[in-house]
């Protein structure tokens, strides 16, 4: 098994880092690469982008980023967020992406999946999934997926489309609770033990991380965490999160 | 630090992470000339091979454009080569991917896919293990974690292996013959570890 991965997560708009709380209330919180370099320096295992305005005005700006940080930056970087199809999964690779990531344009179109897949193989390709509990009846629950930076519900159920990707290609899930996604409350551990039992690629847990003991809890279940707000409000270094980890038993890396 | 003296020919046979291995290797100094023209393969002081995807697709492109020959000379002249990833896949005799596939048949062994039972693809840091005490590019690499994202490997019982990881079973990491010299993890992603190395293979 290798160690499990601490992911810091930069969203991005416009070539600059932006805060905000459920996408509201944006503020620029500087420049990605100066970002990225700072968590490489602290030992992450991978830094993601994740543009959320993705406009196509913005995509040429979103490629000089990358360019930029894979320059300076000598650790895996995963790129997402607006990705229509093959011509924008290729211009990020080749700009020094390692892997990007899909979701809105996945769901419409399945197929895609297998293309992107085939293309350049599963391991350059991220399958985001942002899902948010709902009824099933009998008191019990199930995973509605959302698309469109989880603004559309898609009727989808969760578990099953984790594995029908998975089948079509995916090298790896980025799971997000959006239950628990900004809400500082720990992963949705539940979401996590079903998904990855469902599955046979490496899962990434997103959404909900406030402390250092819920990304012990997130990954002794799912391979890589996700983690945004822990690390760029100062809170936590990464250095400071591995240390965690490692008294706790969990194999990271150093 | 000195700068490493001859030039490095990227081969670019349109296929891989071109770009990130090309930042790692200007980042230790060396002069890197990117490249899909044979002759610059044949003239260069060091040869590095990327590859990331699928072998069967890699191995037919570095055919078709004529730079698998050039690196079969190189090899063959002594001049320092290192594959990476698909680029040490392609290397060996065969691989099954896709329905199986030849290779350039400079190391005896079949590519085969990593068993089942663990996650696929192998994603993330392992740690490498030195079984050949004598390598100087690889022995001060011992215990480290590398970067690693594929779902193929080299047997651990390849011919020259140098450092093995396990993921499911044991598989050769890296090897070195000679001066053919072959990694499946990603050195340009493995931060200070792996831009070590590729420094002690552009300078020594």
């Amino acid at each position: 098994m290798p160690a499990k991965r601490i992911i810091p997560c930069l969203d991005v708009k416009a070539g600059r880092v932006v805060k905000g709380v459920k996408f509201q209330n944006l503020r620029d919180a500087g420049d990605p690469v100066e970002a990225a370099a700072r968590y490489d320096a602290q030992g992450a295992d991978e830094v993601t982008y994740l543009d959320i305005a993705a406009t196509q005005e913005n995509r040429g700006t979103l490629l000089d980023l990358v360019t930029r940080t894979a320059a300076r930056v000598f650790a895996p970087l995963t790129v997402g967020g607006g990705v229509r199809g093959e011509e924008d999964f290729v211009a990020l690779l080749h700009a020094g992406a390692d892997k990007v990531s899909v979701n809105s344009s996945a769901v419409k179109d399945p197929d895609l999946v297998d293309r992107l897949s085939r293309l350049a193989g599963a391991q350059a390709l991220v399958v985001a999934i942002d899902v948010k509990r709902r009824p099933r009846g009998a008191g019990r629950q199930e995973w509605e997926v959302y698309v469109a930076g989880g603004s559309k519900p898609t009727g989808v159920e969760g578990i099953a489309w984790a594995r029908e990707v998975a089948a079509r290609g995916a090298g790896e899930l980025l799971l997000t609770s959006m239950d628990r996604d900004g809400t500082q409350a720990g992963y949705d551990l539940e979401l996590l033990e079903q998904v990855c039992s469902a599955v046979t690629v490496p899962v990434i847990a997103s959404g909900g991380v406030g402390t250092l003991e819920h990304l012990a809890e997130g990954l002794q279940i799912a391979d890589a965490a996700l983690a945004a707000s822990i690390f760029h409000d100062g809170k936590h270094t990464v250095q400071e999160a591995k240390a965690f980890l490692l008294a706790r038993g969990i194999e990271v890396r150093p | 630090m000195s700068r490493p003296a001859g030039t490095v020919a990227l081969v670019d046979y349109g296929a891989g992470n071109l770009r990130s291995v090309e930042n790692a290797l200007r980042e230790v100094g060396a002069a890197v000339v990117v490249t899909r023209d044979p002759d610059a393969v044949r003239r260069a002081d060091r040869v590095v091979v990327p590859g990331q995807g699928a072998m069967p697709a890699c191995a037919e492109a570095m055919r078709r454009s004529g730079v698998a020959g050039a690196l079969l000379e190189a090899v063959e002249r002594g001049t320092p080569v290192l594959g990476i990833c698909v680029g040490l896949q392609i290397l060996f005799a065969e691989g099954e991917e896709a329905g199986g596939a030849r290779g350039l048949g400079l190391v005896d062994g079949r590519i085969a896919r990593l068993p089942g039972g663990v996650k696929l693809p192998h994603i993330g840091w392992s740690k490498v293990r030195l079984v050949a005490p004598g390598s100087a590019l690889f022995a001060p690499m011992d215990g480290a974690y590398v970067y690693y994202a594929h779902s193929y490997a080299a047997p651990a019982e390849a011919p020259g292996a140098a450092l093995l990881t396990h993921h499911g079973r044991d598989f050769c990491a890296a090897l070195e013959r000679g001066n053919l010299f072959a990694v499946q993890f990603h050195p340009e992603k493995s931060q200070r570890v792996g831009l070590a190395l590729l420094e002690r293979f552009v300078s020594t």
